[in-house]
């Protein structure tokens, strides 16, 4: 299964990226399941997505739970708790 | 009904003669405009920056606007947010809702802020003295919608 995946804020200046194509193994199907193999990549992909810490996820421009399905082509954002306003 | 997210400023008498045009059923106007502080958390704030996510910001602000309609009888209503860079005095966001009755304008103006608030993707870094930061989600921000789903 094929994603793109971006990363905003502190993360993207974690992450040293702010977007990525990446080409899933069969055995990732979550949210969860996707930070947890990101995280596993590189190091610098370790610290943004590293476990503990408070990350929002959004599929397809829609805030989505950390147990939500991955959809084929869908675009994944990882970000930390918004603060604007 | 008018969304923007846009880097230069606005005029808060400009944008209520576009919410009010052609409109004489409105019988009140709640407007919010947040702007940059100049301190945070005891240090001083020289700068800000705001990043957003372009695409996913304007359809949260949309579904927030239109959750807002199914509460309250909302004649108009404008949100604009400022992203870049910004100083403090600067203005940030302005919200604005036109109603027929002054308790509806109250009341989905403040719906609308705290969701923004908690939902919409936007991200405040500042500048201090001692270097530049990412600000902090406050978990107060999220208690406050809980005044919204009980």
């Amino acid at each position: 299964m094929k994603i793109k995946v971006k990363f905003f804020a502190s993360l993207k200046e974690l992450a040293q990226t702010d977007s990525m194509d990446v080409e899933l193994p069969s055995k990732v199907l979550t949210m969860g399941d996707l930070r947890f193999y990101l995280a596993g990549l590189s190091p610098a992909l370790g610290l943004a997505l590293a476990p503990g810490k408070n990350i929002k996820v959004a599929q397809d421009l829609e805030m989505v739970p950390m147990d939500a399905s991955i959809i084929e082509n869908a675009e994944i954002a990882f970000f930390p708790p918004v603060t604007g306003g | 009904m008018k969304i923007a997210i846009q880097t230069e400023d606005f005029d808060v008498s400009t944008e209520l003669i576009l919410l009010r045009k052609d409109l004489p059923s409105i019988g009140g106007i709640n407007i919010f405009v947040g702007t940059v502080r100049d301190t945070h958390q005891g240090d001083d704030v020289h700068a800000m920056e705001l990043e957003h996510y372009p695409g996913m910001t304007e359809k949260s602000l949309k579904d927030i606007l239109e959750q807002a309609q199914k509460r309250w009888e909302i004649l108009n209503a404008t949100i604009i947010h400022r992203v870049g860079k910004l100083m403090p005095m600067d203005q940030i966001v302005f919200v604005a809702v036109a109603t027929p009755h002054r308790g509806d304008a109250y009341a989905a103006c403040e719906f609308i802020m705290d969701y923004l608030k908690t939902s919409a993707p936007f991200w405040k870094k500042e500048f201090t003295p001692q270097g530049e930061r990412w600000v902090d989600a406050r978990t107060s921000d999220d208690e406050r919608l809980k005044k919204w789903q009980a």
